[in-house]
């Protein structure tokens, strides 16, 4: 078990900036998760920790140890590192206990010990007595535990879990998500799981790295995440928040103000410690907007859409205020609610957004 | 190469252009020169159409037995030239037992129609024919299904889709099934020696043997100059084609389905029967004509029940010392060159799909040029960085049978690196990459991961490897010494010297062993991926 330190990472391919200077500290025994859509980074940074790769700039610490600058570079083999692939990677021409005790044979442990470690690594994955099958014979599920027990049988300081249930169907997913859970609980192993999905890194993670364009926009506790994105960016990508102006500002000193949004006085949150601006913008969830009274004070919109989506719809409207930030609420049935009516929306709780200057402007004095 | 121009125009360390003027002034030179352009021209011509046919059929349309057939059809490359225009000869020799069957055999004394241009580029024609099909066959086996099912529901008939549509997007592959015949042809010698040289219709390779082996190492810089030529042609061809297709975007944007369009309906039968027609007459008809020639005591007799006889095998088999060092020596130096290349293909193709680097391409490009130029002229080039002692250790290896290995491996690398590399793009990067974050080094991970992996598809590359050595002449009938004979070269000797009934049991023996390798391989087929195996669709 180690830290995993990364310090100004950059990695360039031709004029692409795949990784733009990315730093990231996961503690010891920490699980995190490295979330982002597809092509953002997150699997370039994967290789780059696990030593397929070396950076431009920037240098990997795995513990107290430097693994990558771009003039040192330890080979993938002694970083003492295990990786669940997407595809498993399970060794077709060998047994399954063959696969899990290829990383002891590698370092000359013989029976008994070598035996005791592969049972004990296939117990904890629940696959005792399947030594002697071969990998094409297995579940979808089975192999990812196979490939889990390969991983783990050297007791690797950290573990790279690459898109592990990308391939699994809806169903086995919830099951192994516990399973990674369970898993953890057990091993503390410091764990990196990289992932587009962020129900599955919410469920999961102790943090999140939220990764855009090759760099890091935040890292933060699931909870912190939805609740205080650091910036527009990170607001629409998790929970597709929405982003609405305000003006008028005035903070009572606890972390609130008091603000104008669309046209009605909202109880805003701002970062603890500092002074909101007076106008800017702010995220809104859509578990904070509700349809109230015509009569009642309110942001007055028009619906354009009513979807069903199974017990509740999902209203979007368009506010009078700002024609081009559509907004989006759920909606319990029965509702009688249509696309084209008038309706009053009430909003509850807001997050006031950092000034994007700031975060920018410290980056650019870093370099 | 840079050997060759050195000995082409400076002999003994001077420059000279004598041997340049004199070889270039000779009229031999012309002749063998317009001889080897038409003989090649007219062997590319009908390789590449009867390859082509049959790549469209066997493609694109519903014939049955395709399996089958594309095995025997593929046959004529992976047996010796020079034992395909022997069987051809003997199928048209006036003493031809099969045409005496049907009673259509030349007359007594007539000279055998094959010893002539025509003959020669009809034996290169077959020879080749499945060379461009296998890369015609590769190519429409890319070929998108919607592009043709496009073109059809545009209300176009097969034939104006094939016409409109499939040759237009083949012009690539056909520009290099083309060239790739063209220097093969160019380059072949056992076809020209056996069918040329009675008839005193030399070409160039025919020319450097006829040289060389007339008037030995005076004439060096003289077939220096002779083999520079034919490189050059061969290159000119081979610059042509990359030429031709720079002017035009034949890119292929979608890529889905193979195709496999077009149901014959009535047509199917008689489609079938004219393949397996071709089939009897290009290869079956002239192997049992070599195979009857090979029961006959001695050429000009009549074979029947009373005269038939295995004379011949046993004295190729048991008596003569040359024909039994000549098995030894082939069969060792095509089990060596398919061992020792294989095991330099497998780490060299890691290192050349898996980590890139420049030199490395450079290296991919050095192992085609022995396989492209004509044998002949990397033979020359061998005896001339050999004919004096290596330097520094200070031993010769020309004249010994090593030369002949060093020929075999440099020329057939790349026959044994394509396929291990095809190997390694098809196999899943991570399970190496898994292996590597086990712990374990590059040499561990080469023997215990990589190894089993593509173990198959070098099994198939090394097979491939010693069936083309196995019967091999071009090198070695310009590098071969006594005691290091190669079956080749003795089947040649036999013929020249007019035993071709020893010839011909020869060449049964050789036929027989490549087609018992081929069929063998047949047991790996499952676990190979697709293309490796020429014989196999």
């Amino acid at each position: 078990m180690a830290r995993l330190t990364i310090e100004g990472l950059r990695k360039l391919y031709g004029e692409f900036r795949a990784l733009d200077d990315v730093t990231l500290a996961v503690d010891n025994g920490e699980f995190l998760a490295l979330l982002g859509a597809s092509g953002c980074g997150k699997t370039t940074l994967l290789r780059q920790i696990a030593g397929f790769d070396r950076p431009d700039a920037g240098r990997i610490l795995i513990g107290d140890r430097v693994v990558s600058t771009p003039e040192r570079h330890v080979p993938p083999e002694q970083r003492h590192i295990g990786i669940v692939f997407q595809s498993y990677a399970l060794w077709p021409h060998m047994t399954v206990a063959q696969n899990v005790a290829y990383g002891l044979d590698v370092v000359g442990i013989k029976d008994p010990e070598r035996a005791r470690r592969v049972d004990a690594a296939l117990a904890l994955v629940d696959l005792a007595g399947f030594g002697d099958r071969r990998p094409a014979l297995l579940s979808g599920g089975q192999r990812q535990r196979v490939a889990l027990a390969r991983c783990l049988v050297t007791e690797p300081s950290l573990v790279l879990l690459d898109e592990p249930l990308a391939n699994l169907d809806v169903h086995l997913r919830a099951s192994m998500e516990e399973e990674f859970a369970r898993f953890h609980e057990r091993t503390a192993t410091t764990m990196i799981y990289i992932t587009h999905d962020q129900a599955e890194a919410m469920a999961l993670a102790d943090r999140i790295a939220v990764m855009d364009k090759g760099r890091i926009l935040q890292v933060a506790t699931p909870s912190e995440l939805y609740r205080e994105p650091i910036d527009e960016t990170v607001a629409r990508f998790i929970g597709e928040g929405m982003i609405v102006p305000f003006d008028d500002a005035v903070a009572d000193g606890s972390g609130h103000c008091m603000a104008n949004v669309l046209g009605h006085r909202v109880r805003l949150r701002h970062a603890a410690g500092t002074t909101p601006p007076v106008a800017s913008r702010a995220c809104v969830r859509e578990s904070a907007l509700r349809v109230v009274d015509a009569a009642a004070s309110g942001v007055s919109a028009r619906v354009t859409a009513v979807i069903y989506q199974g017990g509740h719809f999902r209203v979007e409207a368009i506010a009078d205020a700002a024609p081009n930030e559509p907004l989006h609420l759920d909606v319990r049935e029965p509702a009688s609610i249509r696309a084209g009516d008038r309706v009053q929306l009430g909003i509850d709780d807001g997050w006031v957004l950092p000034l994007p200057d700031a975060s920018l402007q410290s980056g650019k004095i870093r370099r | 190469m840079a050997r060759l121009t050195i000995e082409g125009i400076a002999p003994d360390g001077a420059i000279s252009l004598e041997p340049l003027r004199r070889t270039l002034t000779n009229p031999t030179t012309w002749i063998a020169t317009a001889h080897s352009l038409v003989t090649a021209v007219g062997g590319t011509f009908l390789a590449v159409a009867i390859g082509g046919g049959v790549a469209v059929i066997v493609s694109l349309t519903d014939i049955r037995g395709r399996d089958a057939f594309v095995f025997f059809f593929v046959m004529p490359l992976l047996l010796a030239p020079q034992v395909v225009a022997l069987a051809w000869l003997q199928l048209f020799s006036p003493s031809s037992p099969l045409l005496k069957l049907v009673g259509a055999a030349p007359l007594l004394g007539a000279r055998n129609p094959l010893y002539s241009a025509m003959g020669i580029i009809i034996v290169l024609g077959v020879q080749y024919a499945p060379l461009s099909y296998l890369m015609l066959r590769a190519a429409l086996r890319a070929l998108p299904r919607e592009l043709i099912e496009a073109g059809r529901s545009g209300g176009a008939s097969p034939l104006t889709v094939v016409r409109t549509i499939v040759i237009p997007l083949m012009t690539p592959p056909v520009l290099a099934a083309i060239a790739l015949c063209f220097v093969s042809c160019l380059g072949n010698f056992g076809i020209p020696a056996l069918l040329g040289i009675p008839a005193n219709y030399v070409v160039l390779p025919t020319l450097i043997y006829q040289r060389l082996s007339g008037f030995g190492h005076t004439v060096l810089p003289d077939v220096a100059v002779l083999s520079l030529l034919i490189g050059s042609i061969a290159v000119i061809g081979i610059v042509a084609q990359d030429a031709l297709l720079r002017t035009r975007d034949f890119r292929i944007t979608t890529a889905t389905s193979t195709a496999r369009a077009f149901e014959l309906r009535r047509w199917r039968v008689p489609v079938e029967i004219a393949l397996w027609a071709l089939l009897v007459v290009v290869l079956a008809m002239p192997l049992l004509a070599l195979a009857l020639t090979a029961l006959v005591p001695s050429a000009g007799v009549a074979l029947t029940a009373h005269s038939a006889t295995l004379e011949n095998f046993r004295f190729v088999l048991f008596e003569h010392a040359a024909a039994r060092r000549a098995f030894g020596n082939s069969f060792t130096l095509a089990a060596a060159a398919a061992i020792m290349i294989v095991g330099v293909a497998i780490p060299l193709a890691y290192f050349l799909v898996w980590r890139r680097s420049r030199l490395l391409r450079f290296v991919n490009v050095i192992t085609e040029i022995p396989y492209a130029v004509p044998g002949v002229v990397l033979a020359i080039a061998a005896i001339l960085l050999f004919v004096k002692p290596i330097p520094i250790i200070g031993i010769s290896i020309y004249n010994t049978v090593w030369i002949i290995l060093f020929c075999y491996l440099a020329r057939f690398l790349v026959l044994g690196l394509r396929p291990v590399v095809s190997g390694y793009h098809q196999l899943d990067r991570t399970l190496e990459e898994a292996s590597q974050i086990a712990g374990a080094r590059l040499a561990r991970r080469l023997r215990t991961i990589i190894l089993p992996l593509i173990a198959p598809t070098a099994a198939a590359g090394a097979l491939l490897i010693f069936l083309t050595a196995f019967n091999e002449l071009t090198l070695s009938a310009l590098l071969w010494s006594s005691g290091s004979e190669t079956l080749g070269v003795v089947f040649f000797s036999f013929q020249q010297g007019g035993d071709s009934t020893y010839a011909a049991a020869l060449g049964v023996l050789t036929v027989g062993v490549s087609i018992a390798l081929m069929v063998s391989t047949l047991l790996l087929a499952g676990r190979l991926p697709s293309g490796v195996l020429p014989w196999r669709d």
